[in-house]
């Protein structure tokens, strides 16, 4: 690819610049979580070496300094999803509390006994149980859309789960467990067509994919910095204003308030309301540092050559006997969930690691799938943008000692 | 390839990993205990048949890495015939043998097990190694609830 220059993309990662167990540093677990370019890690130190202050409350010129970082990080998150407004930005620790939040305040707010949450059946944990939870509180219950062999949810059976009771649907943009690409547009219009709003679970989507949240019309959206090349403990809820004015705080504390006395406390306007306490402010900013990253290399780009990557890496271990690809959908990204007949995910994991070569083996915080697909676990290689044809090339090779071992 | 994975996946461990023995269900049994290790998903059921203070047969089911089933394989062939404070010191020697140094690798009582001393090397692969032990001990102290790693 023209304008991809890997090389000068990998020296801007410090952590792939090292070697384990001897060899060079492969890292194939970008699903769990991504590595941190320098910007990221300088912005956080230039933070806590100048500016470090509290938000929104000092009149001093370092917490002025804090609080325009952080609302400008704000704004970065909300040019970045294409949300109409900063106010619909709440700052989180991730998708799992974006997920809680809505689960929490909305649900307490508009789910009742007998309503109906629906749900896929690929969803991360992170998806199921907050929903799991209030269907407990509420006497709600959870709907889960089916999904085919290759891990494409099946939408005539999504559409046929609303009924009068459905009250909300969560789904997965991309699944962190089979890497497939879910058609969330058709879905939230077959939702709206049914007047139940949508939250996307996009945990996984962020780092390689375009999102407009205005064009998607979805309701609410969940991010996690970390996923893309970003601090961790950090991300965000989107929701749109009207919906957010109009839900219950979700914690109580500083900052969400405007007014405090014994007898009755107004909350702050949206959306501070819902960031109670002092947030993590230097995790915003590298938030916000991280996106300003993704926008220089530029997503087209990422998700052009992760797909190059996706397609030379199933070419090849379509080659090796015995191994079987979980998750086959015909749009998805890099990620390759796999099984490799007499060797256990474990295994394979451990014989990999010895060679530098970082995959993750269990079931990817997504249990449904792997028994949807009745496999107690499987091996997963996740792509990122700084990965390389050669590292594909070492994964294979290392499949091939994995079966000579124990084939 | 790697001389600690060659330790570590030696050809009596794949062997017994790919053809666990005494892999089976035990009606017999007066001892059935579930162990679960939530981190991987290993999970197996382990049979005993107790007479007198003495384990008179050992079976275990279940899936899981060649480390947990091997090991468990190994155990069920070790246990037979000795009594359960042998099996209690047993257990306690093949605990050190894969987490500590300089353990007593040549301790007698261990006899084949001392194969899975290559796990040491292997620090998150320790709770595959003895998920089918924890097991046992759980299943000897006569608990209910079954046995998890975490
Ligand atoms: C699809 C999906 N949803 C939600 C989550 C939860 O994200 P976090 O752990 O950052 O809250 C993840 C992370 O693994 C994910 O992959």
């Amino acid at each position: 690819m023209v304008n991809y220059d890997i090389d000068k993309i990998r020296a801007d990662f410090p952590v792939l610049q090292q070697q384990v167990h001897g060899h060079p540093l492969v890292y194939l677990d970008n699903a769990a979580t991504t590595q941190k370019p320098q910007t990221v890690i300088d912005t956080l130190v230039a933070y806590y070496s100048q500016d470090n202050a509290n938000v929104h409350r000092g009149v001093h010129a370092l917490s002025e300094r804090a609080t325009a970082n952080y609302e400008a990080a704000r704004a970065k998150v909300q040019q970045f999803i294409h949300a109409k407004d900063p106010s619909e930005i709440v700052f989180v620790r991730g998708a799992s509390e974006a997920i809680n939040l809505v689960a929490n305040s909305y649900g307490q707010a508009h789910i009742r006994a007998g309503d109906e949450i629906i749900i896929t059946h690929m969803e991360h944990h992170s998806n199921i149980v907050p929903w799991q939870l209030l269907c407990e509180r509420t006497g709600a219950n959870l709907k889960i859309a089916p999904i085919n062999d290759a891990a494409e949810v099946d939408l005539d059976a999504y559409t046929q789960l609303f009924s009068a009771n459905t009250k909300l649907v969560a789904c997965a943009h991309i699944s962190n467990a089979l890497g497939t690409i879910n058609p969330i547009k058709t879905m939230i219009q077959i939702a709206h067509d049914h007047n139940v709003p949508v939250l996307i679970d996009g945990a996984q989507a962020a780092p390689h994919t375009h999102i407009d949240v205005q064009a998607l019309d979805c309701d609410f959206y969940a991010l996690s910095a970390h996923k893309m090349y970003g601090p961790t403990g950090i991300g965000a809820l989107y929701a749109k204003a009207e919906l957010l004015d109009a839900m219950p705080p979700y914690q109580g504390g500083g900052e969400m308030i405007t007014q405090v006395t014994f007898a009755k406390t107004t909350y702050n306007k949206i959306p501070f309301k819902f960031e109670a306490g002092t947030p993590n402010i230097a995790g915003a900013i590298g938030f916000g540092a991280a996106i300003d990253y993704l926008n220089r290399i530029g997503l087209t780009n990422i998700a052009a050559h992760e797909h190059e990557l996706l397609n030379y890496a199933t070419n090849a271990v379509n080659r090796i006997p015995g191994l079987k690809i979980i998750g086959t959908a015909k749009d998805k990204i890099g990620v390759l969930s796999f099984t490799l007949e007499e060797a256990h995910p474990h295994d394979i994991g451990t014989v990999l690691d010895r060679q530098g070569i970082a995959i993750r083996a269990g079931h990817h915080c997504a249990m449904p799938v792997m028994e949807r697909f009745n496999v107690p676990a499987t091996a997963r290689a996740s792509f990122g943008l700084y990965n390389t044809f050669a590292e594909i090339d070492k994964l294979v090779a290392a499949l091939e000692d994995v079966r000579s071992l124990f084939a | 390839m790697n001389p600690e994975l060659r330790e570590l996946y030696q050809q009596v461990i794949i062997d017994h990993g790919k053809r666990p023995r005494n892999f089976c269900k035990l009606d017999a049994a007066d001892r059935v205990m579930d162990g679960y290790n939530p981190l991987c998903g290993d999970k197996l059921t382990l049979y005993l048949k107790i007479d007198a203070g003495i384990i008179k047969d050992v079976t275990f089911q279940g899936s899981g890495c060649a480390i947990s089933m091997a090991s468990a394989s190994l155990m069920s062939e070790h246990l037979k015939g000795k009594t359960v404070e042998e099996a209690e010191n047993i257990f306690n020697s093949f605990h050190a043998l894969v987490t500590e140094d300089n353990a007593k690798a040549k301790d007698q009582q261990l006899g084949k097990l001392t194969i899975l001393a290559g796990v040491k090397e292997f620090p998150v692969r320790v709770k595959c190694a003895t998920l089918a032990w924890h097991t046992l001990v759980g299943a000897l102290a006569g608990k209910q609830e079954p046995v998890s790693t975490e």
